[in-house]
This record gives structure tokens, C-alpha cells and sequence, in this order.
């Protein structure tokens, strides 16, 4: 058959051949997962050893810790109604990796679930307080539901609740960013279940059409709230559609820092040089529930979740990656936690007291100037607390200026 | 995919569209009938001989909003030209400004973006894919990172599957961040409205469904000078706006067009004639059929005196104007192209009656589409047309 490879001139496919073969095809092969070290934190290849420095890499390791920290605190006190909602990173701290692989002015589109990423770029510990209180230091104005972060001095776009519609915003950002002749990229974040919106087939079409310096970075983390992968789809993955985008793609362990670290970094270089965008799907497990309005134990076993902490935890394995290296033990790791502990119930207290933001900011930023409309209907509510003040408590809010 | 031939594309409404039989208009759908089309019958009467349409450069500069392009050039152009006017006009003042949409390469559909790709690059006019949530959620982006993002979505029908895009994200951008972000730079511009048979999917008018949404600003020009001046205003202003062009005026509304750089402001309405006895309010196109049906209207009740508003922003609307003239006149009438349940002409009615209460001396009469698809064969019995606005004035007089 190979005799007849002619091409075919059909403006649709211009690489295909013809061919004479009947075959209606159902699978490729499935694309291999990049692993850099094992869940001993052993590198397997030697040439895969990270060239890094102390510094970097005790940073890198100490973010996944703070991001334990916070969780552990912030699910604690939504539990206690302290907070209205939360979302923890359990067993997908490893994509602090992909943020460390980043020019600092690289922008950053995420879902939710990427709150190590913006810890990495300096968000402080106050900041993630103040916007899971809604105070009057959140930069969002107490507007959004908890884990809705967004720093604009650290190019970290504001979360929204809308699943994937920051794919082709991401797009969008990149080909800006791009024609400003800037040397940088975006980044986007989102999980498989996500990768089944008609905005996640958009964003990444239109980013391969315009060549976009854009990363699409996948958690799949084996379920969307209670809906296994398997549920999700049928294909080899997010990654394999990646290719049928006609992008760069790559699948990688992520519960492994230094594979995510090193795919992102390779993804950046063809972003920024090349100006094509780059798929990275980092498999991974969701060891905590969904959130907190959710118990997963509802659909998967204790057990599962137990094994997959016990035996494959991205933290353990940086913890060992470390140790081997020398740059961390028992004394260094007892320090830090209790001195982070503390540092996190600091921040939490503070954030606790702080009012929330005064009343008035309500109206604003729904347009750039007040319209006469609404400068009218704040006035009614102003008229209302006014008449009504044991009904309109405002003494939790700031004062108005 | 498929082309339709669609030699009446306003042909019955004004001599200047007959040198379109040639043209092809793209259409999206796979049934495009093989025979001809239905005749666009007179819904609307000839745009060319509107008292609206400034034909000569004195009365084009006569408009004191045009106050800064006063001195300058004026050139006659169809609305399809002066909305191609406004995006040259963007695209060589701001260096961040790019055209994209389905088709715009070429010059689009419609024409509205002829000779853009060449002055200015295939960088920035350009082809997307075929995916309308795709488009809209490229322009947040863009406009995220403060470039100027001109969006087009082909037919105004085609632009649901971006109504999440453009409800939940480009609405809410500033809102939600508490300012450290937002999409001012965002435009999305499309043809709307009844054009003689586009059916149920080359016709709708969905200002009402954006109207509902805080953070849009939402804008409908009747012709050629306000089309330019409303798109660049459009395209500076720091919020999202949607900009609906009524497509059917794209050949048939011709004007001198000024050929400087000028906007009009959003928000505000503007008084066509004024009068004593009854306000009407229309936007886009169906100032055309209103104006229609008030000389007819006047011819039944010699010295009826009306007062014409052209509304043109939907989001956010000109409550005072509208208010002040109902204050005056006792009586208000609006007519819209979209159909009668929760269509815009609802929000106005109520609003006045809130306000107006003791000023009005007949309940507000809505001319709308009756509340079905859009029909194909059915149009001309379909749409607000000049007879059931007439009807509607007549009432509103003698209740």
C-alpha cells in the first residue's frame, strides 16, 4: 500500500495520503507521563537532576507546606462558620512547580485550585486571609466568594466561579501580550472535568490559529466534585487532544515538583520563542473533598484517599527529593511548621477582626464611573439603613468615606 | 456552511441597495433555501427620504454634539462604511486596537471591515475559528491585558453561545476584583434586527437579554453619522459594550458622514422632533417605521404634536429624557423590533409609570413583535410595522 502514498489535495488535510486501507480507527497510543524522580524522591535519570539551588528549591518546598497550613486552618474554620466556603489544594501542591518555572510578568489565569501558584508569586498570607473573610483589605472588596483570589501586582488574573471561561480569555491575554512585543507568556490553569466545556475546545483552537504564547496546564486530579475521569471521557486523557489541536503536549506526574518544573519551563521556552501555545496535562489525585460544601467519602472510599496520601504525597516526595540532597531534615522541618503555624493563626486572627468593606462599595466598579441609576438606588439604600438601623447593622462594615 | 444569495437585502426600502444583487451574504444556515428568497415587502418605508437622514454636509454639522468635527470634511457614506469609518479611524489611534471576528479578513460579511486587513495587518484583522464563546472570551483577554479588542459576532442571532462569556465574565470583570482588573477595552459589534426574510436566525434583536445585565453597556445607532460616532465612543469607553447595528440600514441609510475623528456619548438619548402631545421612543431601525406612522397618524388627527426619541443606548438608558418628555407631553408610546414579553419597551413602560404617574393621561402603549420566533413568510405581520404603530398612536390619543 505504502506504493501509493499520494497526497491528497483537499484544502482540509493538506498532510494526508491516500491510502486503500479500510481502517476506522478508535485509539492511539497513549501518551507516556514525564516522571523526573520516583515517590522516593529519588531522580530516576540522572540526567534529569534539577540544576537548582538551595534557595530555590527549600522555597519551592516550603510554599507546598504553607499551602498545607493555610488549608488546614481555613477548612477548620469553615467548618466552624467562621468563613462561608473553602476549597483545599491537598495532594495537588505540586504545581507550585509550574509557577517557579514562570517570569514573574508571566500572567496567570487559574480555576481555583491553584492557590500555591499564587503563593509562590509573594500573595501573603494576610491577603488570603482578608479575601476568605471578605474584610476590608480584600483586594476584591469582599465581593466574591472565598478561594476568588486576583493580584494585579503580581499579573495573577481574579478567579471566577465559571468553569474554563478563562481558557480563551488566556488565549486572548497571550496574543496581546505577544503583540506588545513583551518576552512573556500566560499561563492557564484548569481541571479535566473543566476540559469538557465548549470554552476549553475554543481556547485552545483559537489559540493554535493565532499562535498564542499560552500554556494550558491540566490538573487532572480523577474527578470533577463526584464525577470520576472515567465519567469524563473516553479518550487518553486532556493530552490527547492536544495533538489534535495541532499543539505542543505533554503529559506529566504531578505529584512529581521537578517533572511539572521542568515541562513548564520547556512549555515557556515555545511559548515565548516559537509563540505557539503548549498543552500540559499533570495527573495528579484530589486527596481532599471538592470543597467544603461536599463529602467525598459520598463516592469514593476512605481507603482510596488514605492509600493515595500514604503512598504517593508530592510533599513527602519533595520532603526526601530534599533530605537526599542535604538541604533539609527532621530539626529544619519541626522549625518551620510550628514557626508557619503560627505565623497562619496570626494572619487568621487579624483577618478575623477586620470589618468588612464599607457598605457603599457595593455599588461600585460595576462600571467605570457610577451610573445615575445606581448613584439613585444607593441613595434608597442609604435612605433605608438610615430609617431602619436596628435592621441594617452596619457596624461590622467600615465607615463610609 | 452554506451561502445564500439574498438579492433583497433591503432592496424594497431604498434605490441604493439595488447595486447589492450581486453580493453574497454568508449565512450559517445548512437549509438555505436553493430558490430565492422572499421579497423584503415594505415593513419599512424608503430610509432615503427620512427627515433623519442629513444628506447635506450643512445639515450633517447642524447636530451640536458634532461640535468637534464642525469645521472639518463630510463624505457620503451607507452605515456599513461609516462603521468601517470608525474602525479605521480606532485602528490608527490606538496601536493596541485589533478587529477580529469570523470572516473580518476578507471584509467581512457585510462589508464592514473591507480594506482594514490591508491598511493595517493580518495581525490585527483578523479570522478566528468559528466559535462565537471563543471570540468574546479571546476579547476579555485581550482587553484584560488593556489592548483594545473590536469583536464582531456575525448575526446578533449567533451570539448565545457567548452570552456566558459576555453575562458572566466581561459584565462582571471590574466587579469581582474590586477594580484590580477589568475589560474596558472590550467591544463586540453585530448586525441585528429584521432585514426582510433572515427568519429566525439572520433577524433577532437581543438588547433585552444584555439589558439585564449590570456591567454591559449595551448601544443601538439609527444610521451612518450616529453609527460612527457611537461605535468610537463604543470602542474608548472603559466598560464592555455591545454595539448592535441594525443590519438592514447597513446600504439602504445613507448620510455625509463627517470624515473626522468624532464620538457621540453613551447613555443619552436624543430628541428627534419635539412635541407636545405624545412621546414616542424607538432605537435602530424602527425610527424609520415610527416616523412613518406618525405623519400617518398625523394626517388622521391634523395637529398631533409628537415628540420622537431615539434612544440609542440601551444599557445604561436615558431615564431623564425620556421621563422629562413623558412629564411633558401626558403620553408615551415605545416600539421595538423584539418581541412584546420582557422585551425592552417593558423596563421603559414601568420605569415612567413609576415616575410620570400623576403626568400620564394613557396607559403606555408597547408596539412590539408579537411574542413567536421570528417567521420567515410571516414578517411583514410580524413586526411593529407603520399600520400597528399608527394604531398604537391612536390610541394612546383618544384613550
Amino acid at each position: 500500500m505504502k506504493k501509493d502514498r499520494v497526497k491528497v489535495q483537499f484544502p482540509g488535510a493538506i498532510d494526508s495520503h491516500f491510502s486503500q486501507v479500510l481502517e476506522i480507527r478508535e485509539k492511539m497510543d497513549p501518551i507516556d507521563t514525564f516522571r523526573v524522580m520516583d515517590t522516593d524522591g529519588k531522580v530516576l535519570d540522572p540526567s534529569l537532576e534539577p540544576d537548582v539551588t538551595e534557595e530555590f528549591a527549600v522555597k519551592i518546598y516550603k510554599d507546598m507546606l504553607t499551602m498545607n497550613a493555610l488549608d488546614l486552618i481555613l477548612y477548620e474554620a469553615q467548618r466552624q462558620g467562621r468563613i462561608s466556603f473553602y476549597m483545599t489544594n491537598a495532594g495537588e501542591e505540586a504545581a507550585v512547580g509550574s509557577a517557579a518555572a514562570l517570569d514573574p510578568e508571566d500572567e496567570i489565569f487559574g480555576q481555583y485550585r491553584e492557590a500555591v501558584t499564587l503563593l509562590y508569586r509573594g500573595f501573603t498570607l494576610d491577603q488570603f486571609m482578608n479575601q476568605c473573610y471578605s474584610n476590608v483589605l480584600d483586594l476584591g472588596k469582599g465581593r466574591q466568594m472565598p478561594m476568588h483570589f486576583g493580584s494585579k501586582a503580581l499579573h495573577f488574573q481574579t478567579i471566577s466561579s465559571p468553569l474554563a471561561t478563562q481558557l480563551p480569555q488566556a488565549s486572548g491575554a497571550a496574543y496581546a501580550i505577544k503583540r506588545s512585543g513583551r518576552k512573556n507568556c500566560v499561563m492557564c490553569y484548569f481541571g479535566e472535568g473543566a476540559a469538557s466545556e465548549g470554552d476549553f475546545h475554543a481556547a485552545l483552537n483559537i489559540a493554535a490559529t493565532t499562535s498564542c504564547p499560552v500554556i494550558f496546564f491540566c490538573r487532572n486530579n480523577g474527578f470533577a466534585i463526584s464525577t470520576p475521569a472515567k465519567e469524563q471521557y473516553k479518550g487518553d486523557g486532556i493530552a490527547s487532544r492536544g495533538v489534535g489541536y495541532g499543539m505542543h503536549t505533554i503529559r506529566v506526574d504531578g505529584n512529581d515538583v521537578w517533572a511539572v518544573y521542568k515541562a513548564s519551563q520547556e512549555a515557556r521556552k515555545i511559548a515565548v520563542e516559537q509563540h505557539k501555545p503548549v498543552l500540559i496535562e499533570a495527573m495528579t489525585y484530589r486527596v481532599g473533598h471538592h470543597s467544603t460544601s461536599d463529602d467525598s467519602s459520598a463516592y469514593r472510599s476512605k481507603k482510596e484517599v488514605e492509600d493515595w496520601k500514604r503512598n504517593d504525597n508530592p510533599i513527602v516526595r519533595m520532603r526526601k527529593w530534599l533530605e537526599n540532597k542535604g538541604w533539609w531534615d527532621e530539626t529544619k522541618e519541626t522549625a518551620f511548621k510550628s514557626q508557619q503555624r503560627s505565623a497562619v493563626l496570626k494572619s487568621f486572627a487579624a483577618a478575623e477582626k477586620r470589618k468588612k468593606p464599607a457598605v457603599s462599595e457595593m455599588f461600585n466598579d460595576v462600571y467605570d464611573k457610577m451610573t445615575p441609576t445606581l448613584i439613585e438606588q444607593k441613595k434608597e439604600l442609604e435612605g433605608l439603613i438610615k430609617k431602619y438601623p436596628e435592621h441594617y447593622d452596619t457596624s461590622d462594615y467600615a465607615k463610609e468615606h | 456552511m452554506a451561502f445564500l444569495k439574498t438579492p433583497h437585502l433591503a432592496s424594497a426600502f431604498c434605490a441604493a441597495t439595488r447595486n447589492i444583487t450581486h453580493q453574497q451574504i454568508l449565512v450559517k444556515s445548512h437549509h438555505a433555501a436553493a430558490s430565492s428568497p422572499p421579497p423584503a415587502e415594505g415593513f419599512m418605508p424608503g430610509v432615503a427620504n427620512s427627515k433623519f437622514i442629513k444628506s447635506t454636509h450643512h445639515e450633517a454639522l447642524r447636530n451640536p454634539e458634532l461640535a468637534s468635527v464642525a469645521n472639518g470634511e463630510t463624505k457620503k457614506m451607507n452605515t456599513f462604511q461609516a462603521v468601517n469609518d470608525a474602525m479605521s479611524i480606532a485602528l490608527a489611534t490606538d496601536d493596541t486596537a485589533c478587529v477580529f471576528g469570523e470572516d473580518v479578513a476578507f471584509g467581512g460579511v457585510f462589508r464592514c471591515t473591507m480594506g482594514l486587513a490591508e491598511m493595517f495587518g493580518r495581525d490585527r484583522v483578523f479570522n478566528t475559528p468559528l466559535t462565537e464563546q471563543g471570540i468574546a472570551g479571546f476579547g476579555i483577554g485581550m482587553a484584560a491585558m488593556g489592548s483594545t479588542a473590536i469583536a464582531e459576532i456575525q448575526f446578533a442571532d449567533y451570539i448565545f453561545p457567548a452570552f456566558d462569556q459576555l453575562v458572566n465574565e466581561a459584565a462582571k470583570y471590574r466587579y469581582r476584583s474590586g477594580g484590580e482588573f477589568n475589560v474596558g477595552g472590550l467591544c463586540i459589534r453585530t448586525p441585528s434586527g429584521a432585514v426582510g426574510h433572515g427568519g429566525h436566525y439572520h433577524s433577532q434583536s437581543p438588547e433585552a437579554y444584555f439589558a439585564h445585565t449590570p456591567g454591559l453597556k449595551v448601544v443601538i445607532p439609527r444610521g451612518p453619522i450616529q453609527a460612527k460616532g457611537l461605535l468610537l465612543a463604543s470602542i474608548r469607553d472603559r466598560n464592555p459594550v455591545i454595539f448592535m447595528e441594525p443590519k438592514i440600514l447597513y446600504r439602504a441609510a445613507v448620510e455625509m458622514v463627517p470624515v473626522g475623528d468624532y464620538e457621540l456619548p453613551l447613555g443619552k438619548a436624543e430628541i428627534l422632533t419635539q412635541g407636545n402631545d405624545l412621546t414616542v421612543v424607538g432605537w435602530g431601525a424602527q425610527l424609520y417605521v415610527l416616523e412613518n406612522a406618525i405623519q400617518l397618524a398625523q394626517k388622521k388627527m391634523p395637529g398631533l404634536s409628537v415628540e420622537l426619541i431615539d434612544l440609542r443606548s440601551i444599557l445604561p438608558w436615558d431615564v431623564e429624557t425620556v421621563c422629562k418628555s413623558v412629564n411633558k407631553t401626558g403620553r408615551l408610546l415605545i416600539a421595538h423590533e423584539a418581541p412584546k414579553t420582557q422585551g425592552f419597551a417593558a423596563e421603559i413602560a414601568s420605569t415612567v409609570m413609576e415616575r410620570c404617574f400623576l403626568r400620564l393621561e394613557a396607559p403606555p402603549q408597547r408596539l412590539c413583535s408579537f411574542d413567536t420566533p421570528f417567521p420567515l413568510v410571516f414578517e411583514k405581520f410580524h413586526v411593529p410595522d407603520m399600520i400597528r404603530c399608527a394604531e398604537g398612536i391612536e390610541r394612546a390619543m383618544k384613550f
